[in-house]
Formats: C-alpha cells, structure tokens, sequence
C-alpha cells in the first residue's frame, strides 16, 4: 500500500463485514510514534483465525478465509520498527462485550515510514459505502485533536442517508478544516 | 468553518427528495473495495465516480455502490455496472480518467466504452 489511510480503509471493511455497529478508528501521535488502532464490535475471531490473519502462510485447514489485508498492515509496522498486536472476542465468547481491536505502532521518523496519505478519504469512503453502520474517527496529537462521530451526525440527519453526496461532502470539508488547524506549526 | 447548523440545513434541504434505494429499477455501479482493489487504486476510482455521478444530477438513475473481491485481483481496480434488462459490463484497470468517460458515455450515453472492458483487456 502506497498509504497508510489505505491500510486503514482496508482494516476497517473487515469490522463491517465482522457486523460491527461501531468501527472506531484511533490515530494518535506522540514522541514520533504513531498508534493506529482499530477497534469494532463484530463478531469477533476464534484464538485460531487470529493466528491466521496475521500469517498468511499459517494455516490449521486447507482453505481460509482471511486474505492479506492484515499482513500488508503488519508489514508497514514492522518495517517502521513497529509492532501489531490483535485482540478478539467472539460473540460465543462474551455476547455482551465482543470484536476486534487491531492496534499498530510506527516510527515515524523512521526511513521505512509509510506517510499517512489522505485519511480524509478513507474516512469518507467508509461512510459512503456503509451508511448503515457508525465510524468514529480520531486523530490527536500534541493536545490537538481531528474527529468525526457519525453517530451524532446520525441524530442531525434521521432518516437521511448519510452517504448522501452533500452529506459526505460535508463530512469530508469537516475533516479537511479540522486538519488544517492541526497540521498548523504553533 | 463548517458546523453542525450546515448539516442540519442539508437534512432540511434533503428530507423530501427521492433517493434511490437498493433494488429499485436503475443502474447499479459497484466498485471492488477489497485489499486487491484498495492496493491497485480502488479509493480514486470510487470517488469519482460517486463525484461524477452527483454532479451529472444521474443520482436519481444511477446507485454507486462497493463490494470485496471480484475474484480478478490481476484487472483490478474492477468496476461492474449493472442494467436492468441487459448484460453485466466489467471495466478494468479503471482510474479515474477512465471513470468520467464511463459516466459520459455509459451511465448518461448508454453505450458501453468497450476498450475500458475485460473483454478488450484479454483480446
């Protein structure tokens, strides 16, 4: 991947397809490290797939199901001196309190660093083409904070789709306006 | 800045209008949001096309819409439209150049651009 905030998109349609109502995307930059984290409420994975998403080449069956989304991101980490970890709780395990949280360090001063690329965009493309389900996006740092909650749009709009291509222009202005106040040298 | 009243305005603006819905009559355009697709420029593609479709006033007539993998990871960035009443067209190795043809000459013109197909990729 060219971007992170593709790695990103990509991470993130995994939660919806695990049925998450709720897929927060976290970013958080301190002392020239990165955290990205990625946290639903799907159905979570068995101990054994988790496993499996993070090595391609390990496998306990003849077919999988899992593809190679999660070893691009771990790859990108890794080669920033980073670290991905994985946590997941199925359905069966906990009905209450299940998902996935995929969490990813980097150095950003490192060589191998992949920039971030237009998060913007992958946060607009994920509303756009899962409008039925929520994103809360946050991206802080150094105290200044960029983020969209599209539950509290959600009570704004009612029964307006928010994939409505005025609503994610909106949405997309938000962020932008927002980020030029946070990428500003103070 | 843009603010809270602004999208309440949007909603006020938008509540009454028609919007077309899955499985209505109308031309479906979908985009293969996979890993494959993401890796081979997919996010462009997508978003011209949802651009374009809004800006030609088409949203009415036409749903863009993504999906996972296709199963033809090698053509990818893979775009599939879907007419009622006549056969599926697949367009690949799509960007965004190549994305506001197809709505110019497919979604409003109704012909196919057949050099953008699978079928003139394998020939």
């Amino acid at each position: 991947m060219k971007e992170l905030s593709l790695n990103i998109l990509d991470i993130a349609e995994n939660s919806v397809k695990a049925g998450a109502g709720l897929t927060q995307i976290l970013i958080d930059e301190k002392d020239q490290v990165l955290t990205l984290s990625i946290i639903d409420d799907g159905c979570g994975m068995e101990p054994e797939v988790v496993r499996s998403v993070v090595d391609p080449f390990y496998t306990t069956r003849t077919t999988r199901k899992v593809g190679m989304g999660v070893p691009l991101l771990k790859l990108a980490c890794e080669q920033a001196d980073g670290k991905l970890t994985i946590e997941s709780v199925t359905a069966k395990q906990d009905p209450e309190h299940h998902g996935t949280k995929v969490e990813a360090t980097f150095h950003t001063d490192h060589i191998d660093f992949t920039p971030l690329g237009d998060v913007v965009s992958s946060i607009t493309t994920l509303i756009q083409g899962h409008p039925d389900t929520d994103f809360l996006f946050r991206h802080t740092k150094d105290g200044k904070e960029v983020s969209v909650d599209t539950r509290q749009l959600r009570q704004i709009l009612e029964d307006v789709p928010l994939s409505s291509w005025d609503v994610i222009q909106w949405i997309d202005s938000f962020l932008r306006e927002q980020y030029d106040d946070f990428n500003t040298v103070t | 800045m843009k603010t809270l009243a602004e999208l309440q305005a949007i909603k006020n603006r938008m509540k009454d209008k028609v919007v077309l819905r899955d499985g209505l009559e109308g031309i479906r355009v979908v985009v293969g949001m996979a890993t494959c697709g993401i890796a081979a420029g997919a996010r462009p593609v997508l978003n011209a096309l949802v651009q374009g479709v809004n800006e030609e006033n088409l949203e009415g007539k036409v749903s863009v819409t993504q999906t996972g993998c296709i199963g033809i990871c090698q053509f990818e960035p893979v775009v599939e439209v879907f007419e009622p009443g006549k056969e599926k067209t697949t367009y690949v190795k799509m960007t965004p150049e190549k994305a506001k043809r197809v709505i110019d000459e497919h979604l409003k013109g109704g012909k196919v651009v057949a050099e953008y197909t699978i079928g003139a990729a394998q020939a």
